[in-house]
């Protein structure tokens, strides 16, 4: 693991306007992720995992504080900026896979790259590892409705990690699966950490998971309570 | 380039929603092509039957002759002046003399037009040479159209008694036979006229060699110099009437083209809009990803557009046989359309060009365009937590 930061939050604040009142989901939140680092977001719902885990995809912004990632401070992205950044260097795994359903698994994986305009005999080189990664190969022409939980979401791991991002941000990403395609998924993953060195970020309350971290920062209402390494 | 291969790729992925799309739109597309090309044709036939059956290559008139004016028809003949004489003799050119008369049918009494015209003129394409088996005879034979014949009740054979004033003033009066009931459906030929040969016309009011109208053969190469009392009048005065009507026409023909286009646009709208709300986690999902809002409006918009294109293409392979075989065997009309005060053949023959197929395509398709657009305005609203979430901001 490199100590360089990857990710520095400081002092984030997010607050959602409801019908009467605002409601805060992050409140001061100050934490500093190193390139490599495989670590959770871990804490019981409406604790602000999700929220925090938007904010560095730069999904969303914070109404306080900042959060600078590669660098690049969140708020002072446009959107075509924000989006440059996730095209280019953030991969996303969330709970429900979110795979295109008219598209082949292959298409699947091959979207973020078609968005980079890689030409296509790298294209399919870089879908074919992938794949292979996921242990997928075999089922490339499938349709997602064809696919098993357990096989969406390793697609949905191959699609984020395709295009070698620096960072994998995943939000929830066995809360759908049974324990043996969760330890699979988290396997893979833990795998690609160590091969390619991609910093991941987990937002999470399943043990399975946690198992499974390196660095454990736990969030309760909106703060930060516990920040742990685990060996 | 990216967004153009998304956009097809979902298009084709969408299966059944993007065929029922393209059907309708296609089935718009042809639908508004026939009738477009109905109107068209209509207008051309019927241009060209008034044109053969009556207005020739333009015609004059003697200037006091008003076709309103049932009143002027007592002045309004005068003799032929040698000029339109040459062209008559030439082939050129053939008189009508038209007299005020009353007619008696059924023992009601009805106002009529005698119109006098040479048994032998090849001018317009009127039956009359019938008219020749009566002429040495005491009998005043008569053609009448299929509308008069209707409205008088009087058929082939029938007798009908008719009062005119001859040339001084005084009434005359005698029997007319009609010889035939043309089926022409054209009323500036057959409403309230009853066509009897020329001479025995100016024989009846005691005017030889007068007459009130000179059509002139179609395409003649030159309009002849006449004297003050002849008017010449060409098409854009003779047809006025009648393009005004079409251009009436028109206007329906307009209306049933936005009604049609606007169904189809409705479909298609609609399917953008449910196409928005259901996609929307996918929405998110391609923000995730890294495309932006303008790119994804830009794939949706792409997507309704090429809808309208796989439209125009469909229909272009289906529509093209059956409307070029419309074309070629034309519509028949039901017989009620008769009655309408338009000059209509009972049967339709489209016309359509190119122009037409492709300002419509145009129509189309840009259409489709801004109805693919205007709901894909709530993406740039969108945010993408929101969207991930299947929720719509």
């Amino acid at each position: 693991m490199n100590d360089f930061p990857i990710i520095k939050v400081n002092n984030l604040i997010k607050d959602y306007a409801m019908v009467k009142q605002s409601f805060r989901a992050l409140n001061g939140v100050n934490i500093s992720l190193n390139i490599g680092e495989f670590c959770g977001l871990v804490g019981p719902s409406g604790s602000g995992k999700t929220t925090l885990l938007n904010i560095i995809g730069a999904l969303d912004n914070p109404t306080d504080g900042d959060a600078i990632v590669m660098d690049k401070s969140v708020n002072a992205l446009s959107h075509k900026e924000a989006a440059k950044m996730r095209t280019e260097s953030i991969g996303f795994i969330f709970q429900t896979y979110n795979l295109l359903p008219v598209y082949s698994v292959f298409e699947n994986v091959e979207f973020p790259l078609l968005l980079l305009k890689i030409n296509k005999r790298e294209r399919e080189e870089a879908v074919m590892r992938a794949l292979e990664w996921v242990g997928l190969t075999g089922k490339a022409n499938s349709r997602p409705s064809q696919l098993s939980g357990g096989e969406s979401q390793r697609v949905a791991v191959a699609r984020a990690m395709v295009k070698l991002p620096k960072i994998v941000l995943a939000d929830e990403p066995t809360a759908n699966l049974d324990a043996a395609n969760s330890h699979n998924i988290l396997k893979t993953m833990q795998n690609l950490n160590h091969e390619l060195k991609t910093t991941f970020i987990f937002a999470t309350h399943d043990e399975k998971v946690i198992g499974y971290l390196r660095r454990k920062i736990v969030l309760s209402d909106g703060k930060v309570v516990d920040d742990v390494n685990i060996h | 380039m990216l967004i153009i291969k998304l956009a097809f790729r979902n298009i084709i992925h969408s299966g059944l929603r993007t065929w029922l799309n393209v059907l309708v739109l296609s089935f718009a597309f042809v639908l508004i092509i026939l009738i477009e090309g109905l109107y068209d044709g209509m207008s051309e036939q019927v241009k060209d039957a008034e044109i053969d059956s009556h207005v020739g290559g333009g015609q004059f008139w003697q200037k006091e002759y008003d076709p309103y004016d049932s009143f002027s028809l007592e002045r309004s003949h005068s003799e032929i002046p040698a000029e339109l004489k040459q062209e008559i003799e030439r082939g050129n050119a053939s008189a009508v003399f038209i007299v005020s008369a009353s007619i008696f049918p059924r023992n009601l009494i009805q106002s009529v037009s005698l119109k006098g015209i040479d048994p032998d003129q090849k001018i317009v394409n009127l039956p009359v040479s019938i008219l020749k088996k009566e002429i040495d005879t005491n009998v005043i034979p008569g053609i009448i159209g299929s509308r008069m014949a209707k409205s008088t009740g009087l058929q082939t054979g029938d007798y009908v008694s008719a009062r005119w004033r001859n040339i001084n003033g005084t009434f005359d009066a005698g029997d007319i036979k009609i010889v035939k009931v043309i089926d022409i459906n054209l009323p500036s030929v057959d409403k309230g006229q009853i066509w009897i040969p020329l001479e025995k016309l100016r024989n009846m009011v005691q005017a030889p060699g007068q007459a009130t109208v000179i059509t002139l053969k179609k395409n003649i190469d030159r309009i002849p110099a006449v004297s003050r009392n002849w008017i010449f009048k060409d098409y854009n005065y003779l047809l006025k009437d009648l393009n005004d009507n079409i251009n009436r026409k028109r206007l329906y023909s307009n209306f049933v083209f936005s009604l049609l286009l606007g169904m189809a646009l409705l479909a298609v709208f609609d399917t953008q809009v449910l196409s928005i709300f259901r996609r929307r986690k996918e929405i998110g999902t391609l923000m995730a990803l890294g495309m932006t809002r303008w790119s994804i409006i830009g794939l949706f918009t792409l997507e309704g557009c090429l809808l309208g294109i796989l439209a125009f293409i469909a229909g272009t392979v289906y529509g093209y046989p059956i409307l070029a075989y419309l074309a070629k065997v034309g519509l028949v009309l039901p017989r009620m359309i008769e009655r309408s005060q338009f000059a209509i053949l009972l049967t339709l023959y489209p016309k359509y060009g190119l122009r037409l197929y492709l300002i419509t395509g145009m129509i189309l398709c840009m259409s489709v365009i801004v109805v693919s657009f205007l709901p894909t305005r709530t993406i740039t609203n969108l945010k993408p937590t929101d969207a991930l979430k299947g929720k719509l901001s």
